[in-house]
């Protein structure tokens, strides 16, 4: 028999049903990650036992790391699944969904908390309108060069799933807007909202409930310097609370 | 009067444009997108967007970023459009910026920009090799702070299904399926704005997301909107072929200097780095040396097909060439070219920083779309359409970094015209339409739920797949692109025997897949039948037995209409604007 893989994915018709475990044996090609292997499973839903399945609801678009949507568990680590090449992946593949979001169906969570979240912080640059008023802030590369790699985030979840401080119990915002709090909070006009983001982070599940645990640093496929901006933001907000204090 | 009502469909950049716009107007928009709008395919644009800014001291003018933009589309483009656009370019990278998108920096702290395919001047704005997602995340933080104010309300997670026509055949609303519940929704409102992107997903594997799949052009098209040049589909020179998909290696590699070889001795076997100077062929150098490298993506395409196929020169004999960067340095190419770089690292597992990389070309982009006016109306009264899904702006073959420029400045146009629009148009006789519209969409899906079948939707479309790219892309033939009608007229018969393996009422992915799919086979009836009446070659349509461009016959846009009848669409042309520029011939060999 030619090369294969093997998989074991976690199904859920819906989130009151009860999750169970199917196993899928494909064959091996060369390249292939875990998305090429659910669209394997879509054209011949079939398990590893031969018993017809339905096809495994995920969320995807991109499949190039850069939109964000197809963060799931794969063999226990919260990853994107478009660049879990297979070969790089010990066998049987385990992949689940994420664990610290409302469960939709299979793999499909709903992270709209993220969105939420950067609502309440205003991640935003608050410009006057859309018409045409001229060029921009000069900025020079140096700063350029800080900003765009927290420009870079994709708003996967990895740096929330992979938090022990994200729960219910914290109401924590997590490393994701935190970071956006950052560079909203260093653009020449975003700065304008700079005290109002730093207070938003000062409450309940803000700033502090950070444990510095660093898992967030190492769960981001886009490398953001999440612990850097956590430690920078932290700063700012303990001296806002001060600023604060003494205006009374 | 109550603000007017208006529907976006799609929150990629045209769309997110549009709202911005009609938010800003003072209307109320209702958004509707499959995916998060965070989430859509422009952050997939790497490389950068262009405008005439002249701040490189090179004297480029909007005027020349109008005839390389005519010119590289082989004069195609309706060109008052095309002038507006190029226009308002520079004013639109200005609000970008004000926005806080992260673009390079000179020195100076102004704004930096590169050199891409078809210009000789440095025009491109970038940040970093990741412009459409830093662009789409400018917008889209507007759009939230929009949000905030109550101007917007997203759904996001709904498929745009059909638009609901009035007894008029206006435009009156749209009905939507909740990708969850499976609800279908009508959503009435005074004017309907799509933003649906491309249709990369009717050739199988391409460079576009998992939703350019053009079902909501056709699902328009099929309700008597014009589809225009569905035949002009663009193949990116340079993608990395993958088994989920083929991965974009942006032309911004070749616009830092990249360049493009293969060995001259058929078959060799030799690891690139013991081929000495001598024995590489740098075939875009030596056949266009004016624009080396830097040709426009239909020319660049060509000649690779042309160096693998025809010459037998393809890396180890397979269709694969190198494209070069190891002659730059490192701290240049993290600096210029990073995102993209790690994409190839990841995805492929070499450093390309230290080893050649492997591309070949690969679907793209989408010059066709819906016809529109120069308001950006389809002839359906109420239903505007920007972006990748309209046809105007870019001709017979797109300008590498002219797609983002496009999209805001479609979507900017768009928003105000359709707020406008809505204001003047008014109410409805009785429902406008949408109790019949949802009773046909319901029926619809019923009858796909209870199809008791033998075939699998998700192989139909491979079939689909496989058909479209051997026959309509990079070349040509009358008696291929036939073939491939009849094929899809088989697929389009066993589509009615599709049997769903799921047929649950719940985020049923696969259900939403065949709706798409049954649009897809009927646009691409539009693109072959578009392709097979055309005899010349024109931009990125070639065929070999009709070499030449022929302005007589063929300096016209196509027009499809759907018909329902077994023979397919019917076909009109339309001559093109040409008041600006005459149209003359189109060579990259030398300086135009």
């Amino acid at each position: 028999m030619a090369k294969t893989v093997k998989f074991e994915i976690k199904r859920q018709a819906s989130p009151d049903s009860p999750a169970t475990w199917e196993n899928f044996e494909l064959e091996w090609r060369q390249g292939m990650n875990v998305i090429s292997a659910m669209m394997e499973i879509a054209a011949n839903p079939v398990t590893a036992e031969g018993k017809p399945t339905t096809p495994i609801t995920y969320d995807s678009n991109c499949l190039e790391e850069i939109c964000g949507s197809c963060a799931m568990r794969i063999n226990g680590k919260a990853r994107m699944a478009c660049s879990a090449l297979v070969d790089n992946l010990e066998q049987p593949i385990k992949v689940e969904p994420l664990s610290k979001f409302p469960l939709v169906r299979d793999l499909q969570v709903d992270r709209s908390v993220l969105f939420e979240n950067l609502m309440r912080v205003k991640a935003w640059v608050p410009v006057d309108g859309t018409y045409d008023l001229g060029s921009g802030p000069r900025v020079f590369p140096q700063q350029q060069e800080a900003n765009y790699p927290l420009s870079n985030c994709i708003s996967c979840t990895c740096c929330m799933e992979v938090c022990p401080q994200f729960n219910e119990d914290t109401n924590f915002v997590g490393a994701a807007t935190i970071a956006q709090v950052k560079l909203f909070n260093n653009h020449p006009t975003g700065k304008v909202f700079k005290e109002e983001r730093l207070r938003a982070l000062a409450g309940d599940g803000g700033i502090q409930e950070c444990g510095y645990a660093q898992n967030c640093v190492e769960a981001c496929p886009k490398q953001i310097p999440l612990t850097n901006a956590i430690s920078d933001v932290g700063r700012d907000v303990v001296v806002q609370k001060i600023k604060d204090f003494l205006r009374g | 009067m109550a603000a007017p009502r208006i529907i976006v469909v799609g929150g990629g950049l045209a769309g997110l444009a549009a709202v911005i716009k009609i938010a800003e107007a003072g209307g109320h928009v209702d958004l509707f997108s499959i995916v998060p709008v965070k989430r859509s395919h422009s952050v997939c644009a790497q490389g950068g967007i262009n405008a005439a800014k002249n701040l490189k001291g090179e004297g480029d003018t909007t005027d020349k970023h109008f005839d390389d933009t005519i010119y590289g589309g082989d004069f195609l483009a309706n060109q008052t459009p095309v002038k507006a656009m190029c226009e308002a370019a520079p004013g639109i990278i200005d609000l970008l910026d004000r926005m806080g998108v992260p673009f390079n920096r000179t020195p100076e702290g102004l704004l930096d920009f590169r050199r891409f395919g078809g210009t000789l001047y440095h025009r491109t704005a970038f940040a970093g090799a990741t412009t459409g997602q830093q662009l789409l995340y400018a917008l889209d933080e507007q759009v939230r702070r929009h949000e905030v104010d109550g101007h917007v309300h997203k759904y996001e997670g709904w498929e745009f299904l059909s638009s609901i026509v009035d007894s008029k055949g206006s435009c009156r609303g749209i009905v939507a399926m909740d990708l969850r519940t499976m609800e279908v929704r009508a959503f009435q409102a005074e004017a309907v704005i799509l933003a649906t992107g491309g249709n990369g997903a009717i050739f199988g594997k391409s460079t576009n997301s998992v939703v350019c799949t053009g079902s909501a052009q056709s699902a328009v098209f099929q309700q008597g909107a014009y589809y225009a040049n569905g035949e002009f589909i663009q193949v990116h020179p340079t993608s990395i072929p993958g088994e989920d998909k083929l991965r974009l290696m942006s032309e911004s590699a070749r616009g830092e200097g990249g360049r493009v070889w293969v060995p001259r001795t058929p078959g060799d076997k030799r690891p690139w780095k013991q081929i000495p100077e001598s024995e590489r062929f740098y075939f875009l150098e030596e056949w266009y040396p004016k624009y080396g490298n830097l040709v426009p993506r239909d020319v660049a395409t060509r000649a690779i097909h042309k160096v693998v196929y025809e010459n037998g020169l393809g890396i180890d004999g397979q269709p694969m060439v190198y494209l070069d960067l190891t002659h730059i340095d490192r701290e240049t190419l993290n600096r210029k070219l990073e995102g993209i770089l790690e994409i190839y690292e990841k995805f492929v597992g070499d450093d390309p920083r230290e080893v050649p990389m492997k591309i070949f070309p690969g679907m793209h982009y989408t010059m066709g779309g819906l016809w529109v006016d120069n308001n950006q109306m389809t002839n359906i009264p109420g239903l505007f359409a920007c972006g990748e899904c309209e046809y105007q702006y870019h001709g017979a073959n797109r300008l590498g970094a002219n797609s983002p420029r496009q999209f805001i400045f479609g979507g900017f146009t768009a928003g105000p015209i359709a707020v406008k629009y809505a204001k003047n148009v008014g109410a409805a006789e009785g429902d406008g339409g949408t109790a019949a519209e949802i009773a046909r969409q319901t029926e619809m899906n019923r009858q796909l739920l209870k199809n008791e079948g033998k075939e699998n939707p998700f192989r139909l479309w491979r079939e689909l797949g496989v058909t479209m790219t051997e026959h309509a892309t990079v070349i040509r033939y009358n008696k291929g692109l036939k073939q491939a009608d009849e094929k899809i007229v088989e697929l389009l018969d066993r589509f009615q025997n599709v049997s769903l393996a799921d047929r649950t009422q719940w985020a049923n992915t696969s259900f939403a897949f065949t709706r798409q799919l049954y649009n897809m086979l009927e646009l691409s009836r539009v693109i072959v039948q578009g392709a097979l009446l055309r005899d010349e070659s024109r931009g990125a349509h070639y065929k070999p037995d009709f070499p030449d461009r022929n302005d007589e016959k063929f300096l016209k846009t196509t027009k499809a209409a759907f018909t329902g009848a077994p023979e397919g669409p019917r076909f009109e042309y339309e001559d093109v604007d040409t008041q600006f520029i005459k149209p003359r011939p189109r060579r990259y060999d030398a300086a135009k």
